[in-house]
């Protein structure tokens, strides 16, 4: 049993909806209690889908337990069929149905339905959606597809798109046009838009685009030894990253590197002077593995900023990021839990975090900027204009997204220079941003830490690894204030390092010269 | 009634045949009902005792995440506590000590079962019963379920109200309780007219904080504020209070109605009534009318939700002009909303239950210019021309008592409002801006061509 306030990821049937959902004429039934329908609002809210997910749930009550709950299923599944004339059907059961074991995978095959139905079994207590999507496209990769002759030029299938998914629209576009501009046509996109009979055709391609291994590495796998059909293992977010990927498609289909990078701009937006404020922002990245593997590389080699900690949510990445953040000289956080990550980014104090919808709620309570770099979703991840994360668009949006919520260039140094006038204080937010009412100098969201040594609050989260600083120092009143001058967006920083410094030297009282003198020690 | 007592339609629909289904429901379960409970009782903790889709389920329901430390939380069951039941209550012990370690503030603390605790039968209030003992005095932990398998949407306020009723002391006053959870600003104004009446003392469940927790006994009298209380209202009866049976405060009518079946019973004298209802109850009319404009002769189709739909339908019919075409609940307690469907002409199916697919045929049928729907089927059904409100907001928006009624009538008139106003979509071309959400369809064409990557690459190719 654990406690959970707020979750990263739903249960594996919501996986498999959205494969379920990306999909055309293929239909969920889905054994589950009523209730279980609010994954319906996912889609139709948060994505503003304009038709109904293709999910038929049972609906079954507490009076239907001791009675005949497997009829219920059969009658269901009956029911959809004939309403909804499928081409194939996926049948499994919520968390609750996995409990009275009424085996619907079992329960369909003695139906005769004349399609085919592909039974999923999705461990509700041990798993998560991102199992569930992986899980689903597998089973309907197996089910349905077979070797067949390749096309006569080179194709690619399009791989792990669904419904719900992080920029996926924009992102199948993007990928597209980049193997067009090679001369690569598109056999397949599936899960999102496919129907079954095009799954059953993706042995036709000449090989498998992995967008999202999240959703479809275990299809991409099965299609490689069964379909003999290479995947490629690069995603194309970032603009090293596209490169990459190029050339790993130029080395499966022997074709040369062709790429009209004209439309390109983040590598001179970035070089350009005005991005010179950028340099050495200290970053914090949090969401799913692939993301946060790509967002890592933007960071630093293509942003010019520091990252100082990254993880990813779910554990079936733990690996690659624990390597990657070995690459960083980093420890890897990798949990669901999102007091953790609150806690760890509370440490770390970093000027952005770049993280999911959590992490922007967790932002916002300390002060800090928050681009949104992965899933899980919010209805303004689905935004109307075109905004792909892959490819060279995808490279631009994220130069812009990223540097959007920071304070920017000159308004920086001016905040630096006039630390109290009464308008243009560091308190205010960027002022690009509207809406924002002066915060009160004294207290910060800035400064939880001083918050909670003063005893103003009560510390909100659950066992919370402290700050390194926390050993006994004491802030001297005059270095208090000197602290308040530094702009907010740095004065986590400065604290964190003043106290490292003065425990590092044995110093239990930090006066002004403390703070410079850490200032000096930690310049670059 | 001496006071006031509203007109009834020749034939009203207290006898109206209802039509009762059963298949796919598209409602929430009674867990949803904690995203209100939570903020209305400040010193109330509210631990699911579930799985992953519980806390998916509260967490997408609330729409927008409450990132205040909401005081909720899901106790997730995995694996080996399905294996082994001791083991699930010690591991629930430990979770809810560490919890009110956490927080000294909690007072109440409501451990409320889901649907796999029910299967498993995990027993919620031997759990309850024992952590009451460990907590105590300063802690008191009761128990409901906010299943699906046993509630639909809004019987989760109900299970949790009825969950207090046993444990509430005992009294011999003669008092009035009135029951359901209101907004604090609305419970302010209905206290306030109650005051101004002289009916007191007037006691309110739940209570905001746990020190003003109602007593109840043989001469309590209570009325209800929320027509989804029915176990609610049989728990108090058990405990030998009275139920004052009225319509519900929606409205100018239905809160005249209301305060009348109080002050009857309590005894105000007419002039009383007349003085402190009057003012308010000009001023609710005169805004209805204001609003009611866009909604005179429009018809409307209410899918069950949360079981407000009768009385709102009795509001919409009577003050505001509107035909109704289908009202649905998920449940009709005849003792609850009799008053109400006396009031309601007839005409409309009453339908109870859901098969939701036989529903949305007859929806597509009658085609009426509004539906009252949950956010499952809004977007759906926008896109199929239908113009929709969805029903949550009608329990997450301050509508009861006069001033908030032409609110109610508002949320009503908005989307029929905006449908009016949105005339510029189509570019004047046929057709053109009927393909609602066609961007949204999931539906990808891959440019397949030069032209498709010029497109991509200017930002028009996301459709």
């Amino acid at each position: 049993m654990k406690l959970t306030v707020w979750t990263y990821e739903g249960p594996p049937h919501v996986g498999a909806m959205r494969v379920a959902t990306g999909m055309k004429d293929l239909h969920y039934v889905l054994h589950a209690p009523q209730g279980d329908t609010y994954a319906d609002l996912l889609f139709t809210m948060i994505e503003r889908r304009n038709h109904r997910p293709p999910v038929t749930y049972t609906t079954f009550q507490a009076r239907d337990l001791g009675a005949d709950t497997a009829g219920l299923f059969k009658q269901a599944a009956q029911d959809a069929y004939a309403r909804f004339k499928p081409q194939a059907l996926i049948v499994g059961a919520s968390c609750t149905a996995e409990l009275i074991q009424d085996d619907p995978g079992g329960l369909a095959e003695t139906m005769g339905l004349p399609v085919p139905v592909i039974a999923l079994e999705l461990p509700s207590y041990s798993r998560k959606e991102n199992f569930g999507t992986d899980e689903t496209f597998f089973q309907l990769a197996r089910a349905l597809a077979r070797p067949m002759e390749k096309t006569a030029h080179v194709t690619a299938n399009l791989i792990g798109p669904t419904g719900l998914g992080f920029r996926h629209r924009d992102d199948v576009v993007e990928v597209t046009a980049l193997l067009n501009e090679m001369g690569i046509e598109v056999n397949v996109v599936a899960p999102m838009g496919a129907t079954p009979a095009d799954i059953a055709r993706m042995g036709q391609a000449h090989f498998n685009v992995l967008m999202y291994p999240e959703h479809a590495e275990a299809a991409a796998r099965w299609m490689e030894r069964d379909l003999k059909l290479p995947f490629t293992k690069t995603v194309p977010i970032g603009v090293g990253a596209t490169w990459d990927f190029l050339k790993e498609v130029s080395e499966i289909t022997g074709l040369p590197v062709r790429a009209d990078d004209s439309r390109l701009r983040l590598p001179w937006w970035s070089k350009s002077v005005d991005s010179t404020y950028l340099t050495g922002k200290r970053v914090f990245l949090f969401g799913d593995g692939t993301h946060v593997r790509a967002a890592a590389r933007i960071a630093r080699d293509e942003m010019g900023f520091e990252v100082v900690g990254l993880g990813c949510y779910n554990r079936e990445m733990a690996r690659p990021i624990r390597a990657l953040a070995k690459e960083f000289g980093l420890e890897a956080l990798v949990t669901d839990d999102y007091l953790e990550v609150e806690a760890a980014i509370e440490a770390l104090a970093p000027e952005m975090i770049l993280g999911t919808q959590m992490e922007r709620h967790i932002g916002k309570r300390l002060g800090i900027p928050c681009a949104v770099i992965s899933a899980p979703v919010h209805v303004q991840d689905f935004p109307a204009r075109y905004s792909p994360q892959m490819g060279w668009e995808g490279a631009n949006v994220i130069f812009d997204t990223w540097v959007h919520p920071l304070v920017m260039g000159l308004e920086e140094h001016l905040l630096h220079m006039f630390r109290d006038d009464f308008e243009f204080h560091d308190a205010a937010g960027p002022s690009h941003h509207g809406g924002h009412a002066p915060k009160p100098l004294e207290r910060t969201p800035a400064e939880p830490a001083a918050a909670a040594e003063e005893g103003a609050q009560p510390v909100p989260a659950a066992p919370v690894p402290q700050p390194v600083s926390t050993v006994e120092v004491v802030w001297l009143p005059a270095a208090e204030n000197e602290l308040k001058k530094i702009p907010f967006f740095v004065r986590g920083k400065a604290r964190r390092n003043t106290e490292k410094f003065a425990a590092e030297r044995g110093v239990r009282e930090i006066g002004v010269d403390t703070l410079y003198e850490a200032k000096a020690h930690y310049a670059r | 009634m001496t006071h006031h007592s509203p007109t009834p339609p020749a034939r009203g629909c207290g006898n109206a045949p209802i039509l009762k289904e059963r298949g796919q429901r598209e409602v929430f379960c009674g867990l949803t009902g904690i995203i209100w409970l939570h903020r209305k009782m400040q010193d109330a903790f509210f631990l699911v005792v579930g799985s992953r889709t519980c806390a998916h389920l509260l967490q997408s329901a609330a729409g927008v995440m409450i990132f205040a430390e909401p005081r909720f939380g899901t106790a997730i069951l995995e694996e080996q506590d399905l294996a082994g039941m001791a083991d699930a209550h010690d591991e629930l012990d430990r979770e809810v000590g560490r919890l009110l370690a956490r927080r000294p503030d909690i007072r109440q603390l409501f451990l409320v079962g889901s649907c796999p605790s029910e299967v498993i039968k995990l027993d919620l209030s031997r759990a309850a019963e024992r952590l009451t003992r460990v907590h105590a005095p300063h802690v008191r932990v009761l128990n409901y379920s906010g299943s699906g398998i046993e509630t639909t949407f809004t019987e989760g306020e109900d299970a949790c109200l009825a969950s207090m009723v046993p444990v509430l002391p005992e009294t011999q006053a003669r008092e009035l309780l009135v029951v359901g959870a209101l907004p604090d600003v609305v419970e302010d104004q209905m206290l306030g007219l109650l005051r101004d009446m002289g009916v007191g003392p007037v006691r309110v469940l739940p209570a905001r904080r746990s020190e003003e927790i109602p007593a109840v006994g043989p001469n309590t009298v209570f009325a209800l504020t929320q027509p989804f209380l029915g176990e609610t209202t049989s728990a108090l009866e058990r405990r030998g209070a009275r139920h004052l049976a009225a319509p519900f405060p929606f409205g100018e009518e239905g809160t005249t109605a209301w305060l009348a079946a109080v002050a009857a019973e309590f005894g105000v004298d007419a002039e009383t009534f007349a003085r402190v209802t009057e003012a308010p109850r000009a001023r609710a009319r005169k805004a209805i009318a204001t609003v009611a404009e866009g909604l005179r002769g429009k018809s409307i189709f209410f899918f069950p939700d949360s079981q407000l739909e009768i009385p709102l339908a009795r509001f919409l019919t009577r003050e505001c002009g509107m035909e109704a075409v289908e009202v649905g609940a998920p449940y009709i307690h005849k003792q609850v909303v009799g008053p109400d469907l006396d009031l309601l002409a007839e005409g409309p199916v009453i339908s109870e239950g859901q098969d939701v697919d036989l529903q949305l045929d007859r929806v597509r049928a009658a085609r009426p210019d509004l539906t009252v729907c949950g956010l499952g089927l809004a977007n759906p059904l926008e896109a199929e021309g239908l113009t929709t409100k969805w029903a949550i907001e009608l329990v997450f928006t301050p509508v009861h008592f006069y001033e908030q009624a032409a609110d109610l009538a508002g949320l009503f008139a908005r989307p029929l409002r905006r449908k009016g106003l949105l005339s510029g979509l189509s570019g004047g071309v046929a057709g053109g801006g009927g393909r609602a959400g066609a961007a949204a369809s999931g539906g990808i064409e891959p440019p397949s061509t030069a032209r498709g990557q010029a497109r991509a690459a200017s930002g028009e190719g996301s459709a």
